[in-house]
């Protein structure tokens, strides 16, 4: 549906965007996830048509972003980090008007309405004025003018962004509701919220994509092993000793909290259902046993702090994952420092 | 020409919906209202051709302010709130976004113009005057409105904000009106070219006396071609900064 080549996007001398290049499958949910700055939202207005490339080939659903850019804006439904609407103007009122901008008939627009309305739940608040809405609500009015024209691609630059727990949960079920007609591209810099909604990630970093998957796939990215986070029940010596004897184990930190001992495990290659059965065979009774999700943050940290050097671009052996040619630099592991 | 109309019809929901256009407006009709009575009609009998000529030169003035502060906001107070986006993010082209903001100022412009029309309609009371005098006067007035209108939407197109877009609607405008002094200094050709560009002095007074001149009419309209297209093509290039 989107394929991107080569993008770069110059402000004045600037390189906001370098070479980028990525494909997304129709109906799929993508996250580009980055710092500030990193060049997201400069991605997603060039593929909304809101700023031409300044090289490089943009094209969504096989149109060129530069030769037919009017055809291109008629596909894609933009929301901004912060909602572009008119507050004196009613939800509903809106709503019409703005489809009718993106190419849309009354009548289309009339028929269209109430299916909108529903998936971004604002079925209750057709008649309210905007700007008495709540900041959610807002958000939600934001999505409802991406999709009014019934686009095949909706990008969302940081829709969670400022919502409060309960309406980043709402949000996500809207987001992913978005799926079942169009190709959606979400832009985040919150790894765990982007994680939860999106099949997969392209990581961006000064302007350059750095990773792209999964995310047990960036996950992996970073070592040849899985990394795993487990809880055991046992003292924390026999723990010890069960992860120094095993061949599986590649290095680990352990915590003890009462009669449990918490283990942070890097394992030599995808062995999880063997390390697991060494637990049970040296008496240990097995709480849980979690891929390290938790560290996802650190995994993007990670990814972009090697990313800074240029040639981590050019990394040919994967080729899903565009990741450094060098190891991040890592922790020396417990065996190592016990050697 | 479809989104050229939705984006007039919003603006003009914009000015109705909040104070600005009912101020200006009021503003205007009190003042002409006020000048009419002190200086149009005055203390000392005149001829109503007089009369009528008197109005049309203060309402040349209010008509100026009015169009600088009606327009100063089109585009410039879109991008202030972001709301530009929805624009830009629409098959709707330039052109067609420049079109509909100045057509609803225009709209607005032309309604406060109009509503002045009781004050030489007063005359008729007491004394005699020509429609054509009227019409003369009126058709001068929305071709000032119309070309102030078209530099206040160019001054916006390229301003972030409204403020910056007033003092630069203010700057232009005040250059054309003054070119008259400008040409008494100013020595054959250049004098022909600056005396032509001058705004009220060379183009408007003939309105005012009643008399509707061919290159008049076409020196306001261009002015408002080149504005708009300006206007316009600033609005396009954007996409490429």
């Amino acid at each position: 549906m989107i394929e991107v080549k080569g993008l770069t996007r110059y402000y004045g001398s600037f390189a906001a965007v370098q070479d980028a290049s990525f494909n997304i499958e129709d109906r799929e949910i993508v996250g580009l996830l980055g710092l500030n700055g990193a060049g997201k939202s400069t991605i997603l207005r060039v593929l909304a048509g809101l700023q031409m490339p300044s090289a490089g080939t943009v094209l969504v659903g096989g149109i060129d972003a530069t030769v037919a850019p009017d055809a291109l804006r008629r596909r894609i439904g933009f929301l901004p980090e912060d909602p572009p609407l008119y507050r004196e103007m009613r939800v509903d009122e809106f709503l019409r008007w703005v489809g009718q901008l993106k190419g849309c008939t009354r009548a289309e627009v009339d028929a269209e309405l109430p299916r909108v309305m529903e998936t971004c739940r604002l079925t209750d608040s057709a008649n309210q004025v905007i700007g008495e809405l709540s900041h959610g609500y807002r958000k939600r009015v934001g999505i409802a003018q991406a999709i009014i024209h019934k686009p095949a691609v909706v990008i969302l630059d940081e829709p969670i962004s400022g919502l409060d727990p309960r309406q980043i949960v709402e949000m996500r079920s809207v987001v992913r509701a978005l799926k079942s007609f169009a190709t959606v591209l979400i832009s985040s810099h919150i790894l765990s919220e982007i994680a939860q909604t999106v099949d997969r990630i392209l990581v961006i970093h000064r302007g350059r994509i750095v990773a792209e998957g999964t995310e047990q796939q960036l996950s992996g990215s970073l070592g040849d092993g899985a990394r795993l986070s487990v809880i055991v029940r046992g003292r924390l010596d026999a723990c010890e000793e069960a992860l120094a004897k095993s061949d599986l184990v590649d290095g680990y930190e352990l915590t003890a909290a009462g009669e449990l001992v918490s283990a942070s495990v890097t394992l030599r290659g995808d062995t999880r259902e063997a390390f697991v059965k060494e637990l049970v065979g040296a008496g240990l009774g097995v709480r849980s046993v979690q891929d390290a999700m938790g560290e996802l943050e650190q995994i993007f940290l990670e990814l972009t702090r090697a990313a800074g050097a240029p040639a981590a671009l050019e990394s040919k052996q994967n080729p899903v994952l565009k990741r450094p040619t060098e190891k991040p630099v890592e922790k020396p592991t417990q065996k190592e420092a016990d050697a | 020409m479809r989104g050229m109309l939705l984006i007039a019809r919003r603006d003009l929901a914009g000015y109705l919906n909040s104070y600005w256009g009912y101020a200006v407006i009021a503003a205007v009709l009190l003042v002409d209202g006020l000048l009419f009575n002190a200086i149009a009609l005055g203390n000392v009998p005149k001829y109503s051709a007089k009369v009528i000529e008197e109005f049309f030169y203060f309402s040349f003035g209010t008509t100026v302010i009015a169009s600088i502060l009606l327009t100063m906001r089109l585009v410039a107070e879109e991008r202030q709130t972001g709301t530009i986006v929805l624009v830009d993010s629409s098959p709707v082209g330039s052109w067609q976004l420049v079109g509909g903001k100045y057509l609803s100022a225009m709209t607005v412009l032309a309604t406060m113009v109009l509503a002045t029309v009781y004050m030489p309609a007063l005359v008729f009371v007491n004394g005699k005057v020509s429609y054509g005098h009227i019409f003369a006067g009126y058709t001068g007035l929305l071709l000032v409105a119309a070309a102030v209108a078209a530099i206040g939407t160019f001054a916006s197109a390229i301003s972030r904000s409204q403020l910056v877009a007033g003092f630069t609607s203010v700057v232009i405008t005040v250059a054309l009106i003054v070119m008259w002094l400008l040409a008494k200094v100013a020595d054959p050709p250049l004098v022909d070219v600056i005396s032509y560009m001058s705004l009220f002095d060379k183009h408007y007074r003939g309105f005012m006396r009643g008399q509707i001149n061919t290159e008049d009419v076409v020196y306001f309209l261009s002015i408002c071609f080149v504005f708009l297209m300006l206007a316009s093509r600033f609005m396009a290039a954007r996409r490429w900064r």
